[in-house]
């Protein structure tokens, strides 16, 4: 069996062999939208009063327009600190034993970014359908083959977000030594990536400076990602107009690849200069 | 027809920023030996065995491993080899078939070549009844066993144990011996390091002392202590100085050298004999003798003679 697969399966038994991981995990992106999803909906709601809507457009209640935001939110989340297990099998598990082994180390972080996408798509379709139940209206009139193309761009997007942040989480988790560092870290790039990005709400309100780090932030073309598999190409919501072109999807789709691709060249990078004695 | 010696070190050197560990160590272990590494904590003896093992750069010396350079072959040597780690270095989460088959899975070894070995080999640890138990459910030694298991997996050309028996109860670790004697009279090499002396003394065929970083001395067991003499005689007393004097004078002593608060006499000739004439020409010379004992060369005699010191942890 080749080495990524043995890793990939690993990663996954303790995903489902601990119910508390795995319990907590669905629980994550339960607890932000009906929390802060639904917080933030009745507030956004009274303000502006969203009713009305530029004519010929589908107009969105706040809490879907903020579901796409919320699935990558909670992809950001979990992948950046999905390298702890590796924090933890450095510190005291068995990483020698793969460092030792003559298993290539790209097949290492493969594995784990196979495992990691696997998850994200698990709570990605919690999301999709808790939200149902609580009212956000994703792929409004779609048919089936409709849906199932709108389904496999999320997917897509998804699968290389979450990739490329767990990569970065990675790298992070090699080259810090404690817990505590590790968790510093991540916690500080969480908070420029989550806020100054359109996931909770649109860039235009935000200064403009921060709107130029919205522009390049990979949150925000994972979220225009999903939105426009969700919601359609043109729609409106908080009174502001959305419109994407499949051009412009296309364009943050290679991004994210191009990011995704520059963090597994790190994270390979560190592994491969890694000491574990 | 391959050569005999399976492991072979020359011109080793290994430094930690300024701080030299390991100092032009060489030798050879020829295959089916049971080579030892005994030295104190510190001595150099983890450096090495993790640059054998490749997960320090080789950093000056020329090694082969199972007929791979060592330098140039890095994934032929880790194919070749076996490891025992020193801590213990198992995912308490997987169970303990999951754990050798993970491990057969990282060397790419095919399913049905998983299923037989790991059968037969937790037949020879005796932990087939806990197959399917969690890891963090065994105990030291077992967990100790599973590694042993883990380390023959492959079917290595040599079998490297860092400090196979550190921190297990004496039970344990006679019990560890037993396998790792089975493992080595199946034919696997195995390289250890330890700062046992009745360990390398009971396993090796073969044994190098090594101190700060060189080896003093090396040779078989038996050959390091009948090397020393024949018998020790260790005896305390408030005038070392003079009593050496003294000593040294009496026929048949070898040497007499302070070692460890006592002075420690080797004698060439039977010592029963000849202690008598110690404590009598002690006596004379107005030397008080507080106590004195005899025995045959142990290995800890064998330690104390090439460095003046007992081996401590």
């Amino acid at each position: 069996m080749t080495g990524y697969i043995a890793v990939f399966k690993r990663d996954l038994r303790r995903y489902v062999r601990f119910k508390d991981q795995l319990f907590t995990s669905m629980l994550h992106p339960i607890l932000w939208l009906s929390l802060f999803g639904l917080g933030m909906a009745g507030n956004f709601e009274r303000i502006l009063d969203s009713g009305t809507a530029p004519a010929g457009m589908i107009p969105y209640q706040y809490l879907t327009f903020m579901c796409p935001g919320m699935i990558a939110a909670t992809i950001l989340f979990s992948n950046l600190y999905g390298g702890f297990s590796l924090l933890f099998d450095k510190n005291w598990g068995i990483l020698r034993e793969i460092m030792a082994s003559p298993m290539p180390r790209r097949d290492l972080i493969i594995g784990i970014s196979l495992s990691s996408i696997t998850k994200s798509f698990i709570q990605t379709g919690i999301i999709i359908i808790f939200g149902a139940v609580l009212g956000v209206t994703f792929f409004t009139g779609a048919y089936l083959p409709g849906l199932i193309i709108s389904l496999a761009g999320m997917a897509l997007f998804v699968a290389v977000f979450s990739a490329a942040v767990l990569c970065v989480s990675l790298y992070v988790a090699f080259r810090t030594t404690s817990p505590e560092g590790y968790q510093g870290v991540t916690t500080i790039l969480s908070m420029p990536v989550f806020f100054a990005s359109n996931s909770l709400y649109p860039t235009a309100g935000l200064p403009p400076l921060l709107q130029e780090v919205a522009l390049i932030n990979p949150l925000t073309h994972l979220t225009n990602g999903l939105r426009y598999f969700s919601l359609g190409d043109h729609f409106s919501a908080l009174g502001l107009e959305f419109s994407f072109t499949g051009t412009e999807i296309l364009i943050s789709f290679i991004y994210l690849l191009v990011f995704a691709g520059i963090s597994f060249f790190l994270a390979l990078r560190a592994v491969e200069g890694a000491v574990i004695t | 027809m391959e050569s005999d010696i399976i492991l072979d070190v020359s011109g080793f050197s290994y430094a930690y920023g300024e701080l030299q560990a390991v100092r032009d160590v060489s030798f050879q272990v020829r295959r089916g030996e049971f080579f030892s590494f005994l030295g104190p904590n510190g001595a150099g003896k983890t450096t090495v065995i993790n640059t054998l093992i490749t997960l320090l750069p080789l950093q000056e010396g020329v090694v082969s491993v199972a007929g791979y350079d060592l330098r140039q072959d890095r994934v032929r040597v880790r194919e070749s080899i076996g490891i025992v780690f020193q801590q213990i270095t198992l995912d308490k989460d997987m169970t303990v078939r999951e754990t050798l088959d993970f491990h057969g899975d990282l060397y790419r070894m095919d399913r049905d070549q998983k299923i037989d070995r790991i059968s037969e080999l937790l037949r020879l640890v005796e932990l087939g009844e806990k197959a399917d138990a969690l890891v963090s459910t065994l105990s030291g030694g077992m967990k100790r066993r599973l590694e042993i298991a883990r380390g023959l997996m492959t079917r290595p050309r040599i079998l490297f144990l860092d400090e196979p028996t550190i921190g297990l109860d004496p039970q344990t670790r006679q019990k560890t011996w037993e396998y790792l004697r089975a493992v080595n009279q199946e034919g696997t090499t195995i390289f250890m390091t330890t700062h046992y002396m009745d360990e390398a003394d009971i396993l090796s065929d073969s044994i190098a002392l090594i101190d700060h970083g060189t080896i003093i001395t090396r040779g078989s067991p038996e050959a390091l202590k009948s090397g020393l003499g024949k018998d020790v005689i260790h005896l305390e007393t408030g005038e070392m100085g003079r009593a050496t004097e003294v000593i040294l004078g009496i026929s048949g002593i070898l040497s007499v050298q302070p070692a460890d608060g006592k002075l420690m006499i080797i004698s060439g000739t039977d010592g029963a004999r000849i202690l008598p004439g110690i404590i009598r020409a002690a006596d004379d010379a107005g030397i008080d003798v507080r106590s004195v004992s005899l025995k045959k060369p142990s290995m800890d005699d064998v330690f104390l003679h090439y460095t003046g010191r007992e081996i401590r942890d």
